[in-house]
C-alpha cells in the first residue's frame, strides 16, 4: 500500500476487470445491489453506468470503540465483489483493521487523503467516541478518537455511521456508561450523517448504502432517526415469516415446548421484532441463509437505540430500574392498585364518621319527607 | 300542603351535564375499558392451545383490530371534548380544568380539607362548594387529559409505521423523539396504569359524593341534572363553577 495518490483514479468497473471478474459477474452484482437499495429494475442501467464511469470514491474508515463486527459483516456480504472491490477499494486510503500500512505510514496515508480530497471523501465511522476522562479510553496514534473524528470529519462530504456503536452508542454506552461512549451524530452536527444501525448491520445493507451514494452522488433518503429508508422503514415484525402465527395468537411459551417446534411466533419470548426497524426478515444474513428468528431465537432489537437498557432481552414486560429489585411495570401497577383500593376503603369508612352529622341530617330530611307523603 | 315542606331545603334542578358531555363520558368509559383489556392482551397474550393452522384463526389480529378501532374512537371523542370545552356550558368549559386563578388553587385546598381530611369548621361539617366539578376534580381531569394526550401520541406514534393513512403518520415523530419504538411502547404501557387507578378513584368518589351530598351525583351523568339546595345555589351561583366575574 503506498502513500501516493494516483492522479487518475480507476473506475469501479476497471477494478472489477482487473481483479478478473467477468462482465456477467459485474451485472449480477449490479442487479443485486439495485434490488437491495429498493430501486426498480430500470435503475440497473443507471447503477451499472455509475460504477463503470465514476472514479472510485475516496473513503476513510475510522475504528473507535467497537468490536469490528461491522467490518466482518461487510466482508461477508453475499456477493464477492462487495468484499473484493467495494471494501478493498474504498478502504484503500485508511482503515486500521484492513490496511497493510501501520504507524507513521498509515497516519501519512490518512493525512494525504484528507488534504487531497478535502470536501470529497466519505468518512465511515465504526464505533462510538468516548468523551469521559478527556477521551483516553480510545486513542490512536497519540490522539483521542474525539480529536481524530473532528479532524477527519472537517473535510468529509458525508459521514456513514456504521453499526449501533456509531449510530446510538451500543452496549458500551449502556448505563452507567463509564467511558461516556457517544454516537457520532451527537458530536458532529454540521455534516450529513447516514446511520446504519445494527450489531452488526447486514452486509448487503452496508454495501447498498455505499452503492446508492456512488450512483446518485447524494445520500439515500433517510427516516426521522437518520437511517436509510430503503432498509429501515419496516419493522422486522412486518416482514417476519412467523407473522401469521402472531396474528393467529399462536406463541412459543418456552424455548423447549411443542410450540417452539412448530415454529410459532416468538413474541412472548421477548422478541423485539415488533419494535425493531431493520431488513433482517427480507435480506437475511450470510447471503440470505437465515436470520435470528428463523433460527428460533427472538430478535433482541440490536439495531434500536438503548436496546440493552430498555427492558430485558427475553421478556416483553417492561422493567423499571431503580427500585432495588427491578420492578415490572405491571407488578408496580398491581401494588399501586392495591394501595389505591386500600385508601379508598379507609376513606369510605372514615366518611361515615367524618360526615356523620351531614349524613344524619340528610337521612332525617328524607325520612321526614317520606312520612309527610303519607299524611 | 306546600308549607309543610318549608323546613326542608328546597332543591333546584340544575342542568349540569349536557347531552354531548354525557355521550362523551360514556363512550369514553367504554372505549377505555376496551383499550385496557385489549392492551393487556396485546402486551401479554394468553397461551392458546390449538390444533388449527395459523390460517384458521386471527385471535391476536382481532384484539389488535379492536384496540386500534377503539383508539380511533377514543382519539376523536377526545378531540370533540376539547372542542366542547369552548362551546359547551360553563360546567364543561375549559376553565373548569386548568387552574388560571388564585381562587382555583384556594378552592382546591378547600376541597382537600373538606373531602379528604374531612376537617370541620367551627365544629361544623363543611358544606360542599361546587355544583359542577369541584376545583380538585377539575384539576384531576386536566391530568387525565394529559394522560389522554400521552396515550394518543405514543399510541399513534407506534401505529404510524404500519399505517398508510396520513393521520397516524403525523405522529411518526414521537418514537423518533424517544429513540425508537421500544421506549415508546413502554411509556404507552406504563401510562395505561394511570387509567386503571383513575377509574377506581373516580368511581369511588362518585359514590362518595352521591352519598354525602345527596344531590344525585351518580344519576347526573345519566340525565344531566343535579339537585342543589336553594341556599347553596344562591350563595355559590357566582362562585362555582370556577370563578366567573361577579357583575
Amino acid at each position: 500500500m503506498n502513500n501516493e495518490i494516483i492522479p487518475k483514479q480507476p473506475t469501479y468497473y476497471e477494478e472489477v476487470e482487473r481483479k478478473g471478474y467477468s462482465r456477467r459477474d459485474f451485472v449480477k452484482f449490479v442487479s443485486l445491489m439495485t434490488a437491495f437499495i429498493g430501486l426498480e429494475q430500470s435503475a440497473i442501467g443507471q447503477v451499472a453506468k455509475a460504477l463503470e464511469t465514476k472514479p472510485r470514491m475516496p473513503v476513510i474508515w475510522l475504528h473507535f470503540q467497537e468490536c469490528t463486527c461491522c467490518s466482518e459483516s461487510f466482508i461477508r456480504s453475499s456477493h464477492p465483489i462487495v468484499a473484493d472491490i467495494l471494501l478493498d477499494k474504498i478502504s484503500l486510503d485508511y482503515t486500521e483493521t484492513l490496511m497493510a500500512a501501520s504507524g507513521a505510514q498509515a497516519e501519512a496515508a490518512l493525512q494525504n487523503t484528507m488534504t487531497k480530497y478535502k470536501g470529497q471523501y466519505i468518512l465511515c465511522v465504526e464505533g462510538s467516541v468516548p468523551l469521559g476522562a478527556d477521551g483516553v479510553y480510545c486513542m490512536i496514534g497519540g490522539k483521542t478518537s474525539l480529536q481524530i473524528l473532528h479532524e477527519v470529519a472537517e473535510g468529509a462530504a458525508a459521514i456513514i455511521a456504521w453499526g449501533s456503536c456509531a449510530s446510538n452508542g451500543c452496549v458500551q454506552s449502556a448505563k452507567p456508561n463509564p467511558t461516556r461512549a457517544t454516537p457520532i451524530h451527537k458530536i458532529i452536527t454540521n455534516k450529513p450523517i447516514i446511520k446504519v444501525p445494527g450489531c452488526p448491520p447486514i452486509g448487503e445493507v452496508m454495501a447498498g448504502v455505499i452503492v446508492h451514494y456512488l450512483t446518485f452522488g447524494v445520500i439515500p433518503e433517510l427516516d426521522r432517526i437518520g437511517r436509510p429508508k430503503a432498509f429501515y422503514n419496516k419493522r422486522v415484525h412486518d416482514t417476519c415469516y412467523r407473522r401469521p402465527f402472531y396474528d393467529a395468537g399462536l406463541f412459543v411459551e418456552s424455548f423447549d415446548d411443542e410450540n417452539a417446534k412448530k415454529g410459532y411466533c416468538l413474541y412472548k419470548m421477548g422478541c423485539k421484532g415488533p419494535t425493531t426497524y431493520n431488513a433482517c426478515g427480507v435480506t437475511k444474513w450470510n447471503g440470505g441463509t437465515s436470520f435470528p428468528i428463523q433460527a428460533g431465537h427472538p430478535c433482541i432489537g440490536c439495531s434500536e437505540e438503548n436496546f440493552w437498557d430498555n427492558g430485558r432481552l427475553y421478556e416483553r414486560g417492561s422493567s423499571f430500574a431503580g427500585f432495588g429489585i427491578e420492578a415490572d411495570a405491571d407488578t408496580l401497577g398491581k401494588v399501586a392498585l392495591g394501595v389505591t383500593l386500600g385508601a379508598v376503603a379507609v376513606h369510605a369508612v372514615a366518611t361515615n364518621f367524618g360526615k356523620s352529622k351531614t349524613l344524619h341530617e340528610h337521612q332525617a330530611e328524607g325520612n321526614e319527607s317520606e312520612h309527610e307523603l303519607e299524611s | 300542603m306546600a308549607n309543610k315542606y318549608l323546613h326542608i331545603p328546597r332543591l333546584r334542578r340544575v342542568y349540569v351535564w349536557e347531552m354531548p358531555v354525557r355521550f362523551y363520558h360514556w363512550l369514553n368509559a367504554l372505549v377505555i375499558v376496551v383499550l385496557i383489556i385489549t392492551g393487556f392482551y396485546i402486551s401479554n397474550p394468553l397461551g392458546l392451545l390449538s390444533h388449527n393452522d395459523a390460517s384458521h384463526q386471527y385471535t391476536m389480529g382481532w384484539f389488535r383490530y379492536l384496540h386500534f378501532a377503539a383508539a380511533y374512537i377514543f382519539f376523536f371523542n377526545f378531540l370533540f371534548r376539547l372542542y366542547w370545552g369552548f362551546v359547551g356550558n360553563k360546567f364543561a368549559n375549559w376553565k373548569q380544568f386548568i387552574p388560571t386563578s388564585k381562587r382555583f388553587f384556594k378552592e382546591m385546598w378547600a376541597v382537600f380539607k373538606i373531602d379528604i381530611l374531612m376537617l370541620k369548621k367551627n365544629g361544623k361539617e363543611q358544606d360542599h362548594l361546587s355544583i359542577g366539578h369541584n376545583a380538585m376534580a377539575g384539576f384531576i381531569y386536566f391530568l387525565t387529559f394529559i394522560a389522554f394526550l400521552v396515550q394518543c401520541l405514543t399510541g399513534f406514534g407506534l401505529y404510524a409505521g404500519m399505517s398508510s393513512w396520513w393521520l397516524p403518520k403525523l405522529f411518526a415523530w414521537v418514537p423518533a423523539m424517544f429513540g425508537g419504538d421500544i421506549l415508546t411502547r413502554q411509556i404507552h404501557h406504563w401510562s395505561m396504569w394511570f387509567f386503571i387507578l383513575f377509574a377506581v378513584i373516580h368511581v369511588y368518589l362518585v359514590f362518595y359524593h352521591d352519598y354525602v351530598e345527596g344531590r344525585g351525583e351518580i344519576s347526573s351523568m345519566g340525565g344531566g341534572f343535579k339537585f342543589i339546595e336553594e341556599e347553596m345555589f344562591e350563595k355559590n351561583a357566582h362562585q362555582t363553577p370556577n370563578p366567573q366575574k361577579v357583575k
